[in-house]
């Protein structure tokens, strides 16, 4: 009996070329190299990918649920960080 | 449902729950999402352990009865689609393990609760897959069974449990067109063929139907999983939708469901159907169907002979780290 788990690895897929690698789930393997080869056919088995990151699970840090205040909630009022916020009259054309 | 009578902690009212509880029931009656570190109640999260992974468990024991006919597969085109669809299995157990250990359970612990019966698996797959057209049977009722219940899944509460949800469903389909795509071959093929086929029908249905649960005014697991949105339909609707759903399909195929009192009743828009032998479906959940000890012994053997492998490559990536370690002070 393994006494001894295999390392959780968080799994990126980039989808497309010319897009951001994506987190899609997680996966055990004992090495990078596996983790890589796992993730090929656990997470692309219908061509959902060119091209795959790996990273060890304890590498990753989080932010809190309880400091989603405090971290996001400034953002709300500075609506002017949107285009839209800005009326430009019609005959100006497209901007 | 490849999770059966998953028991659920006790159900509070409103006005009983601390505040914090009483805050999370109402993000969830929101339909906000929870997420692995955010404050969850004890029972929410033991509940959503034995019920992800009973039906983790069920996807990797399914692998079982199918995995049977992939050395007989009449062509070499339906043992490579037979082979896909076993493996999308294997990765479907993956992702719901993967959902349960963001609970903080390890999938070890899992896999030695299965092992040691501690953990259930769907009892549809306590049942032998006799003929070829068992495997139609199979992808045909026992994963459209299936999808009733993991479709409404994907807006389950809880995240992780909702994304595995969504990768699933969409894979899933495939496995139940590939079943009814062997069901119309054969159902159209000699007599013998067909008389196979009818015999799959016969006895897959009822075990099928039991995949559902038992009836509800029988189950008292329902409310509080349902107030948390970790079930989202009751057992008989699902039963009913399915039966419904199924019924034309049979005859399209020319089979008869083996069930005398299945009538079309236009009052209520559904069809009436017998229920399955509940005390046959408590027998195999206790252990005692045709193939309980076969499957749980070839889940143990697999187990415990491959335990040298994974210990193998354990000791490589100990060694090969140890390698560039060593390599890197060299350099230095």
């Amino acid at each position: 009996m393994t006494k001894k788990e295999w390392p959780l690895w968080e799994i990126f897929i980039r989808g497309q070329h010319g897009l951001n690698h994506r987190h899609v789930g997680s996966l055990h393997a004992p090495d990078a190299e596996m983790a890589i080869k796992n993730a090929r056919d656990v997470y692309t088995r219908r061509k959902e990918g060119v091209s795959i990151w790996v990273v060890p699970s304890s590498a990753i840090t989080a932010s809190a649920p309880s400091e989603k205040g405090p971290l996001f909630d400034p953002a709300e009022s500075k609506v002017y960080r949107h285009p839209t916020f800005f009326d430009i009259p019609d005959e100006v054309g497209h901007m | 449902m490849y999770a059966q009578m998953v028991k659920s902690e006790g159900m509070k009212s409103l006005e009983e729950m601390s505040p914090e509880e009483r805050a999370f029931q109402e993000r969830v009656d929101r339909g906000e999402k929870i997420e692995p570190k955010e404050w969850m109640p004890e029972g929410y999260r033991k509940t959503l352990i034995r019920q992800i992974g009973q039906h983790a468990h069920s996807e990797i024991v399914g692998q079982l009865p199918e995995g049977n006919w992939i050395t007989r597969a009449p062509t070499l085109e339906r043992k490579a689609i037979l082979l896909a669809k076993v493996q999308d299995e294997a990765g479907h157990g993956l992702y719901l393990y993967s959902a349960a250990e963001t609970l903080g359970v390890s999938r070890d612990e899992l896999f030695e609760k299965l092992h040691s019966g501690a953990m259930k698996y769907s009892s549809i797959f306590n049942y032998p897959t006799l003929t070829w057209a068992d495997m139609g049977a199979v992808g045909w009722l026992v994963d459209g069974a299936a999808i009733m219940n993991q479709v409404p899944l994907q807006r389950t509460s809880y995240g992780p449990y909702s994304r595995a949800m969504i990768r699933i469903c969409k894979e899933e389909s495939f496995h139940q067109r590939q079943g009814y795509a062997i069901m119309m071959k054969m159902a159209q093929g000699t007599p013998e063929q067909k008389e196979m086929a009818q015999d799959a029908l016969n006895r897959f249905w009822y075990p099928s139907l039991m995949m559902f649960g038992p009836s509800d005014k029988d189950s008292v697991h329902s409310a509080q999983s349902m107030a948390w949105k970790i079930k989202m339909n009751t057992n008989d609707e699902l039963r009913q939708k399915f039966v419904d759903e199924t019924v034309p399909q049979a005859e399209y195929l020319g089979l008869t469901v083996p069930d005398e009192t299945l009538t079309w009743n236009e009052a209520r828009g559904h069809y009436d159907f017998a229920e399955p032998d509940w005390a046959e479906f408590f027998e195999v959940i206790k252990g005692n169907g045709p193939c309980n000890e076969e499957r749980l012994g070839a889940r143990r053997k697999a187990w415990d002979k491959g335990a040298w492998f994974r210990d193998g490559l354990t000791a490589y990536a100990e060694k090969a780290a140890a390698r560039r370690a060593a390599s890197n002070v060299a350099a230095e």
